[in-house]
């Protein structure tokens, strides 16, 4: 086991950092959207909710997979049409990012409901619209109680991001793959990446358990 | 537009729709396998028995925190190296079992939480011993509140059975795959037929637990 | 006094668990160890009167499934069919052959795992692979080569050994660690298959496929504006791979090979296969 680690150091620890890159990036980028779509699902505005209702079922019931094998398929080449041409990387992590927003669209949207309606009302007949009431005083409080669930989000998405192996994203899935196939020594090979994947997933588990009781503490 | 027009044979949706059967009854068979070992993790880690509570609650956290498509690998390649050789369809089901049990242990856990304490403390005074009061009273209980948890665990394991085609189970990923195999042209098609029919399925399932769920409540 | 019960349950429970964990994975390792090769496997298929081939089931020519009937086709599973019959009517008995799907990934593993008796799927008997499993003579003469798109000004080879280029493969297979030599400046890529690989090439994510130019013929005849370039860069003949240390069968593998070459059924399914393959001399591949 060792004799791999070493030897292999160098590549495990380049997936290592795509495998992080591309989860903070799907991250950042399913946060816009998700709080985009959760706010258009909880507007008055029929089209809006129908729109965003659409997106998350339709996101949320194909496999990412799929999502992801689908912008390498079609999307890849259309770019490269136009001149921007896409690597597995990219088309891996636009599937993640779309994937990932519609649960978090869905946790976010409970975020807001949790907060009572009463303070919409006493914004907006305090004179805010009901953008800026959206914006000042609903969602930086879902956002808020939206932690940890946002967190196991981040967690559920590192370990997806090994879909990027499918497409040569070159994340740690990837390396370990192509390690496992040069050393024939799956086993050790495997133990060795689970461990790298543990080393991100873990804490960031553990901490949000932490928050979500005290969380809970502090509402009894 | 004549390039795809091979695609639309019946003999390819009937090939997909044998791949359709594969990964209903992997997802089916790890359910249930699932469910039993889940509740059961979800039972030691809920009563907190010194030591053994943390083992296993830990041991869960590990494998909750891997990701699926490792433990695939992982069960299919690494475990035949110490003796442990399973088929592709079982392997498959094996590594979705754990995974998914890990998963269900932590809704069992807090199915059982959101029980009513009291209603332990009634059975035990009509003379139920510890496991009698948790298997007759509190965890048909739990089950009940579980189910919306425990139908949308199962649609994220029929969508997770598409990574099974790492290791050649012929599910309907797979099958797409080999259909597309025919054909580099068909690609796309036929990741549109796959995303259609993984929709159809799971949406469907998702209204169903949501008819479930009123006429229960 | 229940709760001291429950902590010694505790303690005990956790070490009882923790012995059977590690006490199976040690005791099935020494075993594992130890009955590894324990299996003939042409006694096996002598006995069962059935031999499972692993085949492949997405690539042109070699190996791919018709959804027509649901049956693999390619000159990998004619030739298994072949030495199958030849080998049974050598020992005189009926033996059936049967086909599973593997990839290049997988094929080894399966072999291995004893869920294959052998594989005819486009391999090469890589001396790293020699040291895993058996394989006969060559039944194919292969050679690496490229397919690129036609309006790249890409000859040969030579052409793509610079930092700039990228050239997909397939994971698992033997042409992506060979390319290293030919061109060990560019960058390497590896798909899960050959359609991916294609589309990664008309997706720019690379400048070219490499792979065996069977399988880069088969590829060329479905895309336009995609060709074989150059003559191949190397040599390897695909051959019919068995788990380690199975003589007898390998043997009468041989033996079946070139009995099938003598009597011209090898040549029928050549000219069954590659005549009709534009751009490709299979004259020269018959014997």
């Amino acid at each position: 086991m060792i004799d791999i680690l070493l030897k292999y150091f160098p590549q495990l620890l380049n997936g290592f950092w795509v495998t992080i890159e591309s989860s903070i990036i799907a991250l950042f980028g399913s946060l816009i959207l998700g709080t985009i779509f959760a706010v258009m699902q909880v507007s008055r505005n029929k089209i809006t909710r129908i729109i965003s209702e659409t997106y998350v079922e339709i996101f949320r019931n194909i496999p990412l997979l799929v999502i992801t094998l689908f912008f390498f398929a079609f999307v890849a080449p259309v770019a490269k049409k136009i001149g921007l041409p896409i690597d597995g990387f990219t088309a891996g992590t636009i599937g993640l990012t779309l994937y990932t927003s519609a649960f978090i669209a869905e946790v976010i949207r409970s975020g807001i409901n949790s907060i009572s309606s009463s303070q919409m009302e006493g914004a907006v007949s305090n004179g805010l619209s009901w953008w800026q009431a959206m914006r000042y005083i609903v969602l930086p409080q879902a956002f808020k109680i939206s932690i940890p669930n946002l967190g196991n989000q981040f967690v559920n998405l590192v370990k997806n991001s090994s879909v990027l192996a499918f497409v040569a994203g070159l994340d740690l899935m990837y390396n370990a793959n192509s390690i496992a196939q040069n050393t024939f020594d799956s086993l050790n090979t495997y133990f060795i990446v689970a461990i790298f994947y543990l080393i991100i997933t873990m804490p960031i588990s553990y901490y949000m358990k932490h928050l979500e009781q005290r969380f809970k503490g502090g509402a009894h | 537009m004549i390039t795809i027009a091979g695609l639309f044979t019946f003999d390819n949706f009937r090939y997909l729709f044998i791949g359709l059967m594969y990964t209903l009854s992997v997802s089916m068979i790890s359910t249930i396998f699932s469910f039993i070992i889940g509740s059961i993790f979800g039972i030691i880690v809920y009563e907190k028995i010194p030591y053994f509570s943390k083992f296993v609650s830990i041991s869960v956290d590990i494998i909750r925190n891997l990701p699926l498509l490792l433990i695939i690998f992982f069960v299919y390649f690494a475990l035949p190296k110490i003796g442990i050789h399973f088929s592709i369809f079982w392997s498959s089901v094996v590594a979705f079992t754990f995974f998914e049990a890990t998963m269900i242990s932590e809704i069992v856990r807090s199915g059982i939480n959101a029980v009513d304490i009291g209603q332990f403390e009634g059975a035990r005074a009509n003379g139920m011993n510890n496991i009698q009061t948790m298997i007759f009273v509190v965890l048909p209980q739990a089950y009940k509140k579980m189910i919306p948890p425990l139908v949308s665990q199962f649609i994220s394991l029929v969508k997770d059975t598409s990574l099974a085609t790492g290791i050649v189970l012929p599910e309907l990923m797979y099958r797409g795959q080999i259909i597309y195999g025919q054909n580099s042209n068909y690609m796309v098609p036929v990741f549109v037929i796959l995303a259609i029919i993984y929709f159809l399925v799971n949406f469907g399932l998702s209204r169903l637990s949501k008819i479930i769920e009123r006429k229960m409540a | 006094m229940e709760k001291a019960k429950k902590r010694q349950f505790g303690i005990v429970a956790t070490l009882i668990s923790i012995l059977i964990f590690f006490g199976a994975i040690t005791i099935m390792a020494i075993k594992a160890n130890t009955t590894h090769q324990g299996t003939d496997t042409l006694e096996r298929v002598k006995n069962a009167h059935i031999m499972t081939w692993g085949v492949k089931a997405d690539t042109k020519l070699f190996g791919l499934m018709d959804t027509n009937d649901g049956q693999i086709k390619g000159f990998d599973v004619d030739i298994a069919k072949a030495v199958t019959k030849q080998i049974a009517s050598d020992l005189n008995i009926t033996i059936e052959p049967i086909f599973v799907q593997v990839t290049s990934s997988t094929r080894i593993q399966l072999l291995k795992n004893g869920n294959i008796d052998a594989f005819a799927a486009t391999a090469t008997a890589t001396p790293e692979r020699k040291k895993v499993a058996d394989f006969s003579k060559p039944y194919f003469s292969a050679g690496q080569s490229i397919l690129v798109p036609t309006k790249e000004n890409i000859k040969s080879v030579k052409d793509l050994n610079k930092a700039d280029k990228t050239i997909l493969g397939v994971v698992g297979a033997n042409s992506i660690i060979n390319i290293k030599k030919f061109a060990p400046k560019a960058k390497i890529l590896a798909l899960n298959d050959y359609a991916q690989a294609m589309t990664a090439l008309k997706a720019g994510q690379g400048d070219a496929i490499t792979s065996d130019n069977g399988i880069l013929y088969g590829m060329s005849m479905e895309n336009k504006g995609y060709v074989v370039a150059g003559e191949p860069f190397t040599n390897e003949p695909y051959s019919i791979a068995f788990d380690k240390d199975q003589v007898p069968i390998t043997k009468a593998t041989n033996k079946a090979l070139d009995e099938i070459i003598k009597n011209g059924s090898y040549n029928k399914l050549i000219k069954k296969w590659f005549s009709k393959v534009p751009g490709m001399n299979w004259r020269s591949l018959e014997r």
